[in-house]
């Protein structure tokens, strides 16, 4: 269990923590939610040290950690996994070295036993037979989940996940939510997530602490969330569903055009209409123009 | 000015507290060694050659004297190479070639958030990714300036000699006459002293940048920048004080 009491965090004048107090429950998934610049990464960097709070105390499982000797936050900190909104993945590794990263500096394991867990923990997150891989040759959610690997790989006690499904598309997105939540209950953490997905909030948020401005404006279960009078609380909901609608909109549009097209084309000429891919690569800017120079200027000018 | 000066030390300072086991710093040693020193010596064989065959032809062209030895170009150059052109030129040679590319490195690693993921793993990034670096440029750059000192009066005697300035002999002859050891001893403390300054001051650059990949180019640009003006003051320090 983690506690957070009255966290303060201001750079300049700008403050971005007002007073935050909470208590993160473990083998639940805890979410912190909130639009954009409200403070919720800032809280999530106080709570595992990487940014010192002005005022304000976290405690893990009763030892307290903001300000409290270096050895004792060594210790907490080594039962820390922590995925990062761009993975951080170290690039000069492969993908099994970098899962086994923190088991070859902070345990004492021989190679063998460090290869089997790599192992275990790659095929726990879905990704065995990725060890040789580097960053650089993997998609963004197979980074993700070489982070949780990395991150789950010295046995941790905390698991801390900023923005986990950023970036990602809907589908990845969930079954990224789906694995943080299923690693939570199966090994018993406190996992907390930063997140301002309302999918998120639905499919795997067991505690919800709503952030606005820097303040703690709600905290309650997923079943509760729906039920609240807090204006601020509603209208993120409510830009949420929008922006969901809005997205499914647009998708369904888009397939209706693509489709009257194809008739169209179908009547005019008895002949299929050619398919989307080869529509994009003719519209695309050709490298090498067998035309002449001419014909490379504009190239170059669409390309401008 | 003087508000980063008070961060470089302190980042100095950080260097050496909670640091790791002997093992992995010697491993991370020998990587950082093989990337700054096995990878610069190409670069560092090509500049000090034509650096000594520049420094023999004018040599040569300035003292076209009857009155004056032909040998005295050999010794000119030695003097010159070992003093001066090998351990300075060559430092600003790396600073350009190795202090960008820690720059850059710790800089992306920095905005790409690899440098907290050690933090929270409770690694002292600072002592991980950066003292290793400073310890192979100290071990490394003093044998780069030695080949460099090799590699410039080689070159100064290919091209004295293949253009019929003077013969070999009158060149050996030169490079022989008033050896003073102690301007080898002299030109490793300098390589030693540069060496600490580019790997330092490039990392200090790198660790501090924030933003995004504007700011990591403008991070290894002002360590470039900021080593060769060190190297500079440093050179003109130490020749103050040791010579």
């Amino acid at each position: 269990m983690i506690e957070i009491h009255n966290i303060h965090k201001a750079f300049g004048d700008k403050k971005v923590l007002d007073g935050v107090s909470g208590v993160f429950e473990t083998g639940k998934t805890n979410l912190l939610l909130g639009a954009s610049g409200t403070g919720k990464s800032v809280l999530l960097k106080c709570i595992v040290g990487l940014i010192k709070p002005d005022l304000g105390s976290v405690t893990f499982d009763g030892t307290y950690f903001t300000n409290n000797k270096l050895d004792i936050r060594q210790e907490i900190r080594r039962k820390i996994g922590m995925l990062f909104q761009g993975s951080a993945l170290f690039d000069s590794m492969t993908v099994e070295e970098n899962v086994g990263f923190p088991l070859r500096m902070l345990t004492e394991m021989s190679k063998e036993e460090r290869r089997e867990r790599v192992d275990f923990c790659l095929r726990r997150v879905g990704l065995e037979g990725a060890n040789k891989k580097m960053p650089s040759e993997i998609s963004g959610g197979m980074k993700k989940r070489v982070g949780i690997a990395r991150a789950i790989a010295p046995n941790c006690t905390y698991l801390f996940c900023d923005e986990p499904n950023s970036g990602l598309d809907p589908q990845t997105a969930l079954k990224i939510d789906e694995l943080i939540k299923e690693i939570t209950e199966e090994y018993n953490i406190t996992t907390i997530i930063v997140t301002h997905d309302m999918n998120s909030v639905i499919e795997i948020g067991d505690k919800i602490m709503f952030l606005y401005e820097g303040k703690k404006l709600w905290e309650g279960t997923r079943d509760e969330i729906m039920d609240t009078d807090i204006k601020e609380l509603n209208d993120f909901i409510f830009a949420n569903r929008l922006m969901r609608d809005a997205k499914k909109v647009e998708e369904e549009e888009r397939e209706e055009e693509r489709e009257e097209e194809e008739r169209r084309h179908e009547a005019e000429n008895h002949t299929p209409a050619p398919s989307q891919e080869t529509v994009q690569t003719q519209n695309e800017p050709q490298l090498k123009n067998p035309e002449g120079p001419a014909a490379t200027t504009q190239t170059d000018n669409h390309q401008v | 000015m003087l508000q980063s000066f008070g961060k470089y030390l302190l980042f100095m300072q950080s260097l050496f507290t909670r640091k790791e086991s002997a093992k992995i710093l010697f491993g991370r040693t020998l990587d950082e060694a093989i990337l700054i020193g096995i990878n610069s010596i190409l670069i560092v064989a090509i500049v000090s050659t034509f650096i000594g065959a520049v420094t023999c032809v004018q040599v040569a062209y300035n003292l076209d004297n009857a009155f004056i030895p032909r040998s005295t170009i050999g010794f000119m150059v030695r003097e010159m190479t070992i003093l001066e052109l090998a351990p300075t030129i060559t430092s600003i040679v790396l600073a350009g070639k190795v202090g960008s590319s820690i720059a850059g490195g710790l800089g992306t690693m920095q905005i790409t958030e690899q440098v907290d993921a050690l933090e929270v793993m409770g690694i002292n990034s600072a002592s991980y990714l950066v003292l290793p670096k400073v310890v192979a440029a100290i071990l490394v750059f003093p044998m780069l300036v030695i080949l460099a000192m090799f590699l410039s009066i080689l070159g100064g005697y290919l091209a004295g000699t293949l253009s019929g300035e003077l013969t070999p002999q009158e060149y050996i002859t030169g490079i022989r006459d008033q050896f003073i050891p102690y301007n080898i001893t002299f030109a490793l403390i300098k390589s030693v002293v540069f060496a600490f300054l580019i790997s330092t001051i490039s990392s200090f650059r790198g660790y501090n940048t924030s933003g995004g990949a504007l700011e990591v180019g403008a991070a290894s640009t002002a360590a470039v920048t900021n080593s060769v003006i060190a190297i500079l003051i440093g050179d003109f320090v130490l020749a103050y004080i040791l010579l």
